[in-house]
């Protein structure tokens, strides 16, 4: 801010009069429905304009003020507009007999009250449910006995862990469709019929995969919480005389409590999301008797009920009031189970 | 004897090791194999070698990367430009947003933003995307600049849908370098988007390293965000939506299907054998610090 004030003093001034004046132009382009094709590039033109002008006001005073202001614009907005205006439009039109496109009226909670008359959804909840809490045992069960494996002086300790890591880094919808050729034309050998063909069956189908793609990563996980307890500890604990079994339970497990409230955490939101593996693995199908009602969506999980109830059967509002539910539930759980385990560790 | 008897119990847990690492493997020998056969060697022994050759790999390989609804190239291309801009905008606008909330948290306003996007974390996809497909139509529409099924559409998705998680372990971090570091190039007269750009940005690399290899996994596998904003059948589709629209259309061809699973999965493979222990440190420190 030093050299040519006065050059930059125009410049600034220049830049924001014409970015004003385009921002402006286009806005009135958008109002008056004129459709001209150039109006959104005008916009964007306007806004990197004033941005600029803003970015050479000749000001001491104001200059860190402003850098600021531009170096959280990005993110905020992109934020705003992805994630907090849907989820005030969304909670709003939950209460409305919004289309996708439209809507005519209130219709207060209706959609709420219909969802729990509808035996699929309270089934698909259910299911649900058992699921998460299933998964995050065995997952962290599996995971944890991996992370032994790894730690406990094996050779190659490298590539098992490479080994069990690796399905982790391929897409739900992919490692769906592999798993589905596994069930229905490999194990189909030992099993006689599919896995997938019965709900109970496909939904052990789909815990399996979920394990499969997901163990290796919490075992990780466990595995740099097992490396960082101190070596002296556990030397004192074999100079004492404790056997395996109670260094294993009385001096490791306690010493990873943070790492167990990291691994359910992340068990549990992401068991409770699971769409992916549901959607290619069974696509929900299965039959189920419920309620005193025949159901031929035995293995739809929350996530993908959401999903069909607006995407396929059309009927927006009603998968949005769910999707809200979904929400509500989602925060709940993770909040209780937050509380439940020591959240000392969590830094904020 | 106690040697010994290590050596035992070393030699039975490799062994279990092993055995585990077999089945966790197997089913990606099992797409490999059964890339190379035609359907009717797949139906009839899908784990023997019987009907293995080259050349019909490339025939699937072809049949394949030509289909209309696979459309292998495109849904490469799609991917990787979408992930790498999307990696490189979150990385740059989440370290600038990151440093200004660090810098500023005793203030009241960055508080609340930082709240605000701890706060997030926890919204499920499931409850914005449907607001989330008719925000991006009406707001395109109304400004000329169309957002659904294009590539700047989805890249501004993520970079809303990443903030979140990219400012609060970038945060985490820049609070830890030494404001002395910005006092001393202020003195020296840099101005404050020299002084971050010239000395915080490069003190960032570790982190912003966790940050992209965490959004990466993320992005690049994901579905449901690309198939509400690009369409099944839209002009473009990632790897993972081409996957579901081709085999929405080949039911159990699964020489093809296969196939399609084995191109999907390659170049992810390829980039965790080069950098394998950055994306496993990666993973490991995004869980510990999210």
């Amino acid at each position: 801010m030093k050299a040519n004030s006065s050059s930059r003093k125009l410049l600034s001034l220049l830049l924001l009069i014409c970015g004003a004046v385009l921002f402006v132009y286009a806005l009135i382009l958008d109002f008056s429905r004129s459709g001209a094709k150039y109006r959104g590039a005008f916009l964007i033109l306007g806004i990197v304009a004033i941005i600029a002008g803003l970015y050479f006001f000749p000001t001491l005073k104001y200059h860190r003020r402003i850098i600021y202001i531009i170096f959280l614009f990005p993110l905020l907005f992109t934020f705003a507009v992805t994630v907090i205006i849907p989820l005030c439009l969304g909670i709003y039109y939950s209460f409305t007999d919004w289309t996708g496109i439209q809507f005519t009226k209130f219709v207060g909670f209706e959609n709420y009250t219909t969802m729990f008359s509808d035996p699929q959804f309270i089934w698909s909840i259910l299911i649900t449910f058992i699921f998460v809490v299933l998964n995050m045992v065995l997952v962290n069960v599996i995971a944890f006995l991996l992370a032994l494996l790894c730690t406990n002086g094996i050779k190659g300790d490298g590539f098992f862990r490479a080994a069990y890591f690796l399905p982790n880094l391929i897409g739900g919808i992919v490692l769906g469709y592999i798993w589905q050729f596994v069930f229905n034309n490999v194990l189909i050998n030992i099993t006689k019929t599919s896995m997938l063909v019965q709900t109970k069956t496909a939904m052990i189908a789909i815990i399996v995969v979920y394990i499969w793609q997901y163990a290796g990563y919490i075992m990780l996980i466990y595995i740099t919480g097992l490396t960082q307890i101190p070596g002296d500890v556990l030397e004192a604990a074999q100079i004492d005389g404790a056997n395996p079994s109670q260094t294993l339970f009385q001096i490791k497990i306690p010493m990873i409590a943070s790492t167990f409230t990291i691994c359910t955490f992340l068990t549990l939101t992401s068991a409770f999301k699971q769409f992916d593996v549901n959607l290619a693995l069974t696509g929900g199908t299965g039959s189920a008797q419920f309620m005193g009602k025949y159901l031929t969506s035995g293995t739809q999980m929350l996530a993908l009920n959401i999903y069909n109830t607006a995407v396929s059967k059309n009927n927006y509002a009603l998968g949005q009031a769910k999707a809200v539910l979904f929400f509500i539930i989602l925060a709940c759980v993770s909040l209780i189970q937050v509380r439940i385990s020591n959240s000392k560790e969590v830094e904020l | 004897m106690v040697g010994e008897e290590r050596r035992r119990r070393s030699l039975v847990l490799t062994i279990v090791g092993i055995i585990i690492a077999i089945y966790v493997l197997f089913p990606f020998y099992l797409v490999v194999m059964n890339s190379f056969k035609v359907q009717a060697d797949i139906v009839a022994s899908p784990i023997a070698l019987k009907g293995v050759s080259f050349k019909q790999f490339i025939t699937n390989l072809g049949a394949v990367i030509n289909n209309s609804n696979f459309n292998f190239w495109r849904a490469l291309f799609s991917s990787v430009v979408i992930t790498v801009i999307s990696l490189a905008l979150l990385a740059l606008f989440g370290a600038m947003a990151g440093w200004v909330i660090s810098r500023n948290n005793k203030k009241k306003w960055a508080t609340a933003i930082y709240m605000v996007f701890i706060a997030s974390m926890i919204i499920p996809f499931q409850v914005v995307m449907l607001p989330l497909v008719s925000t991006f139509r009406d707001a395109g529409n109304f400004v000329g600049i169309p957002m659904l099924s294009t590539i700047p559409g989805i890249i501004f998705a993520y970079c809303g849908f990443g903030g979140a998680m990219t400012v609060f372990i970038l945060t985490g971090f820049i609070k830890g370098v030494p404001y002395d570091l910005e006092e001393a190039a202020a003195i020296d007269g840099c101005s404050p988007e020299g002084t971050f750009f010239r000395i915080i940005l490069p003190l960032l690399t570790p982190v912003l390293t966790t940050v992209t290899i965490l959004n990466g996994m993320w992005i690049w596998n994901d579905y449901l965000l690309p198939s509400m904003l690009l369409g099944l059948n839209g002009k473009y589709k990632t790897l993972p939506v081409a996957v579901q629209a081709f085999v929405g259309s080949y039911v159990k061809q699964w020489d093809l299907i296969l196939t399609a699973a084995l191109l999907a999965i390659v170049p992810m493979i390829i980039i965790f054998l080069i950098a394998q222990k950055q994306i496993m440190n990666g993973m490991i420190e995004g869980a510990v610090k999210g």
